[in-house]
């Protein structure tokens, strides 16, 4: 399969890319990793005039620690993510789930900033991100903003990224406890996409796949601040939650699963050293 | 556009659409079938290359992503003599292949994967194959074959 036709537009730092991205106006899209765009492009569900690629902006691939958080650029790729000793020890948790993304191949090509601003509800990265209470840092003509992960994820593939905005940085709190994390999902080949999903970090629970973004167990974290046990507070998993049916799994199905992987999460988060 | 690529080890230039593929452009335009297409969707992992010493799907790269970068395909992995590439080799004693469609593919994943981890466990070759399918179901000569590439390279 071969994509509709588009411009190729290349970018090599930011300004240059928000400058693309304002002359060829709301028909551009931002090309990252192209991991989920380009297979969209091919099945015709995407079908950009243009395309700025961000592959050469090399000031948005770096790993740094800020002290309290750990900022990363839009443009680190999974694999990197994945390898960081700053992450495995300081937030392991976003390490493992950058491995637990696709595929050897697709992380080498896949960016975390591609990942966040695609907004795939079935997507691993967004969870852990929202449960991690991480921040994005937005640029956009008018400027620098920041978005925390909570007011980020607006719909399937819609965001708060306003036309021509970029995602230029991921800024994650480092957590209290680093070890008590868990990172569950349920899938029938390693390379598809989570059926469900569930990122633990402390008492913060996320929920892939459950709606039409990634959603916060919040029915769950409460239980848990008021001593509920562990199993207790799993069954509360697919309160809140808007699950679809499709091939893949009834509604019904992935609300069961949700209660199971939470309860996998959680008691592997607490049992970690 | 123009794009120049570094094909195993040689310059090639060329216009293509801005389109283009880098499998497309590495079958069609270089003229270098060993590279395959098999589910087309990021799935499969038959037409795994190496960009830049790293493997990747080239039916999801475009060829204009990989301007100015370094390609490697199966047929870049011999030696100039024709002598094979351990991993070509134990492929050969292993029996790593039944159909072949896929080996392109897994030869090329495996020979990143040795780059990155020279001397993995049963259980990380597995996990390092997570991104490519033989549809034969031959894996478990797959992963023999990685093992003693792995052992062949120390």
């Amino acid at each position: 399969m071969i994509p509709p036709s588009f411009t190729y537009a290349r970018a090599t730092t930011v300004d240059e890319a928000l400058a693309l991205a304002a002359e060829h106006g709301e028909d551009a899209k931002y090309l990252a990793g192209g991991q989920s765009l380009l297979p969209l492009m091919k099945l015709r569900f995407a079908a950009p005039t243009v395309l700025i690629d961000l592959g050469r902006v090399t000031e948005l691939s770096y790993i740094r620690d800020e002290g309290t958080y750990v900022a990363i650029g839009g443009m680190t790729r999974h694999h990197e993510v994945a390898h960081s000793e700053l992450l495995a020890a300081d937030i392991p948790l976003l390490a493992a789930t950058a491995e637990a993304v696709g595929d050897p191949q697709i992380r080498h090509r896949g960016t975390i900033g591609g990942s966040v601003a695609h907004a795939d509800a079935a997507a691993d990265l967004p969870a852990t991100l929202l449960a991690l209470d991480a921040t994005f840092v937005v640029k956009g003509p008018d400027g620098t903003r920041s978005v925390p992960a909570a007011e980020f994820f607006k719909g399937i593939f819609e965001t708060a990224l306003e036309p021509g905005e970029l995602l230029t940085e991921i800024q994650v709190p480092k957590p209290a406890k680093p070890s008590a994390w868990s990172f569950q999902k349920f899938n029938k080949r390693a390379i598809d996409f989570a059926m469900v999903g569930v990122a633990v970090q402390g008492g913060s629970v996320a929920l892939i796949n459950m709606g039409s973004t990634p959603l916060r167990a919040s029915a769950v974290e409460s239980a848990l601040a008021s001593g509920a046990s562990i199993a207790d507070a799993a069954q509360l998993a697919a309160d809140g939650t808007n699950a679809g049916t499709d091939i893949h799994a009834s509604k019904a199905y992935r609300e069961h699963l949700a209660r199971v992987l939470t309860r996998r999460a959680l008691e592997e988060a607490a049992a970690r050293p | 556009m123009k794009v120049e690529l570094t094909v195993n080890g040689k310059d090639m230039t060329a216009d293509v659409e801005d389109r283009t593929l880098l499998v497309h452009f590495l079958r069609d335009v270089a003229d270098l079938t060993a590279t395959n297409i098999g589910c087309d969707t990021t799935s499969c992992g038959a037409c795994t290359v190496l960009l830049d010493g790293e493997s990747v799907k080239s039916c999801t790269v475009l060829a204009a992503q990989a301007d100015g970068r370094t390609v490697t395909t199966l047929e870049g992995l011999a030696g100039d003599d024709g002598t094979m590439h351990p991993v070509q080799q134990a492929f050969h004693e292993e029996h790593g292949l039944q159909c072949g469609y896929c080996t392109p593919g897994m030869v090329m994943a495996i020979a990143s994967l040795l780059k990155e981890n020279p001397s993995p466990t049963e259980a990380q070759v597995r996990q390092g194959l997570e991104g490519n399918i033989c549809r034969c179901t031959g894996y478990h000569n797959i992963v023999k074959a990685a093992l003693a590439a792995a052992e062949a390279s120390k």
